[in-house]
C-alpha cells in the first residue's frame, strides 16, 4: 500500500478516477458505451478520441523537456500542418481518392519535420535558449498558417481525410489508434533502446554527456524533430475532425496544456528523468477535466477557475513536502522529499 | 532579462490567442484612388486589419459602394494596431478629407485624435465597433450591428416555431468567447425573449469559443449529459457547423431531431441552412458600405443624422437561404 502511494503515477491516476466518478453522479449513463452506426459511442470514447491531439503533443513535449528544453511552437506547427493539408486537398482533382490524400498528409508532416529541424538547429547548434528559440516559431508559425489559409477558414470535403480525426477502424476511433501507436513507438524507442537513457543524461547535464561520448547535439535536434512531427499529426487530427483548417484556433494555447500534462505526469521541467505514461495520463486528465466541466454544467464564467482548482489540488497532492506538512503529523512519517 | 522574457511570452500568447468573432478584423491593404475631383466627396476610411472572411467582405462592400456612389475613398489598413489607426486619422485630417470613418481597433484612447478631427471640422463616423468615450460629440454616428437585437431575433423565431405547443422545450446554448460583446449580447437578447414563456428552458450553456472544433466538442458532451435536447442555439455559424457533426455522429438528424439556430450567415452556414441542417440563421452583416455612403453624404451636407444607425440585417429560413446562396459574397 505504501509503495503504491509512493508511485509517482498514483496521484494523477487517483485524480482521474475521482473525476470520472464525479461524472457518474451528474450523468448516470457516463460509463455507458454503445454501438452507434457501427462505431463505439459514449463519453469514455469521447475522452479517448479527444485526448489524442493533446497526447501526441505532450509526448513530443515530454522528450523535449527530458533534455531540459521546452517547445512553445507546437500549437503553431499544428495550425500549419492542418492548414497545408486542407489547402492541398482543396486543390486535388479527386479529394476522395486515398492515394493523393496520403501524399498530402505526408507533405504536411514533412513540412513539420523541417520546422522541427529549425527549432533543433536554433537550440542545439546556435545555442539559443529553447524558450526563445521556439517562441520565434510560435509567433511566426501562426502567421505562416494564416498566410497559407489566407486568413480564412478552409473547408474540405474529403472522405479519406476525415477518417484521421473523425473516422473509426473496427469501431475504434482512428485518432485514438494513431495516438496509441505514437505512444507505443515512443515507449519502444526510449525504453527498449538506449535512447531513453541518452535523453535523460543529456537532460541531466549536456556537457557531462558530451564528455562521456554522447552526441548530445544530435539528440537535442532529434527531440525537437519528434515534437514537431507529433504536433503535425495532432494538427491533422484537429483539422480533420471538423474537415476544416482554422489557423487562428488550431492548437491555440495547446503548448501550455501539453506542458501541464507533462508536469502532472511527474516529469521535472529541469530535464532528466521523464515519464511517458505520466504525460499520457496528464493529457487524459486535462481532456477529462474539459469534458467534466461541460458535463456537470459548470457555468462558463467559472470553468477556468474550476479547472485551476482541480489542477492545484492535484499538484499539491503530488508534492511530497506538502503531504508531509499537512498529513505527516497524523500518521507515520512516510514522505521523503523526492529526488 | 526574465522580465523581458515574460513580456515577450505574454505578447506571443496574446497574439496567438486572437480569436475571430463576428465583428473581427480583415481586409486587403490597398489605398483608395487618389486625385479627388472638385465637388467629389472624399472619405478617409481606416479599417481594423486583415484576417477573417467577414472583414474582407466588409472592406469590399465599403470600396465597391464608394466607387458606385461617386465618393473618393482613401483607404488605410491599420493592421490591428491602434497607433496605425491614429496615424491614418491624422493623415486624413492633414489631407482635409470631407468625412472620416473607421472601425476602432480598441474601445478606448480616441479622445485626443477625434478632438483634432472635430477642431478641423471633419465629421467622424464609427463603423461596426463602438468607442467608450463619454463625449459623444466626438463622432457623428455609429453604424453597426446590434448583437442584442440578433439574440432577440433568434428568440422570436423559436417562440413562433413552438407557438401553441405546451410541451417543455429543452434548449442548449453554445456561447461565443466569454466576455466578448457578441457573446454577451446574443445571450442576453435571446434570454430576454424566451423568458416570457416557461416552457422554454436553457438546460445547458457553455462556451464554444466561436470555433468549429469547440462547438463540436461541447455539443458531443451535451449530447451525452443531456438526454433530451430539442433546440441548439449557437452564437455563430462555425460553432453550429461543428455541433452538426457531433449530432450526426450521435445518430441524430440535425435540423429535424434537434432544431438549430445560429447567427452570422456566412457562406458555410448558409449552405447548411439550405441543406436543412440548420433551421434558422440571424444575419450579422458586414455589408454596411451602401448605408455608410448615405451617411457620408448626409454628414457632408450637414444634415442631422441619428447617433446610432443599425446595419440593415435580415434573417434566413432554409428557403431564403437557397435563394440567397448563389449571390452570397462571404
Amino acid at each position: 500500500m505504501t509503495s503504491m502511494l509512493r508511485h509517482r503515477l498514483f496521484w494523477p491516476a487517483a485524480v482521474l478516477v475521482v473525476l470520472l466518478a464525479s461524472n457518474l453522479v451528474f450523468s448516470n449513463n457516463f460509463f455507458t458505451i454503445t454501438l452507434q452506426d457501427g462505431h463505439l459511442y459514449g463519453s469514455l470514447i469521447d475522452i479517448l478520441r479527444r485526448s489524442a491531439p493533446l497526447v501526441l503533443v505532450a509526448l513530443g513535449m515530454t522528450l523535449v523537456i527530458a533534455t531540459g528544453g521546452i517547445d512553445l511552437s507546437v500549437g503553431s506547427v499544428m495550425a500549419i500542418s492542418g492548414a497545408l493539408a486542407c489547402l492541398l486537398i482543396g486543390d486535388l482533382s479527386n479529394p476522395d481518392a486515398v492515394g493523393p490524400v496520403l501524399l498530402v498528409v505526408g507533405a504536411a508532416i514533412a513540412l513539420c519535420l523541417v520546422f522541427g529541424l529549425w527549432n533543433g538547429f536554433l537550440v542545439a547548434v546556435l545555442g539559443i535558449q529553447p524558450i526563445i528559440a521556439t517562441l520565434i516559431l510560435m509567433v511566426a508559425g501562426r502567421g505562416v498558417a494564416q498566410l497559407i489559409t489566407d486568413g480564412q477558414i478552409l473547408n474540405v470535403h474529403s472522405a479519406p481525410y476525415r477518417v484521421i480525426g473523425a473516422g473509426y477502424f473496427l469501431a475504434v476511433p482512428v485518432s485514438f489508434l494513431i495516438a496509441a501507436a505514437a505512444v507505443g513507438l515512443t515507449v519502444a524507442l526510449t525504453r527498449r533502446t538506449a535512447l531513453g537513457l541518452l535523453l535523460e543524461s543529456v537532460g541531466g547535464s549536456p556537457t557531462a554527456s558530451r564528455l562521456a561520448g554522447i552526441r548530445s547535439r544530435r539528440i537535442t535536434i532529434m527531440v525537437y524533430v519528434f515534437a514537431a512531427a507529433f504536433a503535425g499529426v495532432a494538427g491533422l487530427i484537429y483539422s480533420s475532425d471538423v474537415s476544416s483548417a482554422d489557423s487562428n484556433a488550431a492548437g491555440n494555447l495547446i503548448e501550455l496544456n501539453a506542458i501541464l500534462a507533462v508536469v502532472l505526469g511527474g516529469t521535472a521541467l529541469t530535464g532528466g528523468r521523464f515519464s511517458i505514461a505520466g504525460s499520457v495520463l496528464g493529457a487524459v486528465i486535462i481532456t477529462t477535466l474539459d469534458i467534466t466541466a461541460v458535463s456537470v454544467g459548470v457555468p462558463v464564467e467559472t470553468t477556468l477557475l474550476f479547472k485551476a482548482v482541480v489542477v492545484i489540488i492535484l499538484c499539491l497532492a503530488q508534492s511530497a513536502t506538502f503531504r508531509a506538512k499537512v498529513f505527516g503529523r497524523f500518521g507515520t512519517k512516510r514522505a521523503e522529499v523526492p529526488a | 532579462m526574465l522580465k523581458r522574457l515574460s513580456i515577450a511570452v505574454a505578447g506571443g500568447l496574446l497574439l496567438a490567442s486572437a480569436v475571430a468573432g463576428c465583428g473581427d478584423s480583415g481586409s486587403d491593404t490597398g489605398s483608395g484612388k487618389s486625385g479627388g475631383g472638385d465637388d467629389k466627396i472624399t472619405l478617409g476610411f481606416s479599417q481594423v486589419g486583415a484576417e477573417s472572411g467577414w472583414r474582407t467582405a466588409n472592406t469590399k462592400s465599403i470600396q465597391e459602394s464608394a466607387a458606385s456612389s461617386g465618393i473618393d475613398l482613401k483607404f488605410s489598413d491599420a493592421q490591428g494596431k491602434q497607433e496605425n489607426q491614429i496615424k491614418a486619422i491624422r493623415n486624413f485630417i492633414t489631407q482635409r478629407v470631407d468625412v472620416i470613418a473607421f472601425s476602432p481597433v480598441v474601445e478606448s484612447g480616441w479622445g485626443t485624435v477625434l478632438k483634432e478631427a472635430k477642431d478641423a471640422n471633419i465629421p467622424v463616423i464609427l463603423t461596426d465597433r463602438a468607442i467608450d468615450d463619454p463625449d459623444t460629440s466626438l463622432y457623428k454616428t455609429f453604424i453597426g450591428s446590434d448583437f442584442v437585437e440578433e439574440g432577440k431575433k433568434a428568440g422570436d423565431w423559436l417562440v413562433k416555431e413552438y407557438e401553441g405547443k405546451s410541451d417543455p422545450v429543452n434548449i442548449v446554448e453554445l456561447q461565443g468567447s466569454p466576455g466578448a460583446a457578441p457573446a454577451n449580447d446574443r445571450k442576453s437578447g435571446f434570454a430576454d425573449v424566451i423568458k416570457a414563456d416557461t416552457k422554454f428552458k436553457v438546460i445547458a450553456s457553455q462556451t464554444g469559443q466561436f470555433t468549429r472544433t469547440d462547438g463540436k466538442a461541447v455539443m458531443e458532451t451535451f449530447l451525452k449529459s443531456q438526454p433530451d435536447i430539442d433546440v441548439l442555439y449557437a452564437h455563430n455559424d462555425d460553432m453550429g457547423l461543428g455541433a452538426i457533426e457531433a449530432i450526426e455522429a450521435a445518430g441524430k438528424k440535425p435540423g429535424t431531431d434537434i432544431k438549430i439556430i445560429t447567427v452570422d450567415a456566412v457562406k458555410d452556414g448558409m449552405t447548411a441552412l439550405a441543406d436543412g441542417k440548420i433551421n434558422f440563421i440571424v444575419e450579422c452583416s458586414p455589408l454596411l458600405g451602401p448605408q455608410l455612403m448615405e451617411l457620408v453624404k448626409k454628414a457632408k451636407a450637414g444634415e442631422s443624422i441619428p447617433q446610432r444607425v443599425l446595419t440593415k440585417e435580415t434573417t434566413f429560413t432554409p428557403e431564403q437561404a437557397k435563394e440567397a446562396l448563389p449571390s452570397r459574397k462571404y
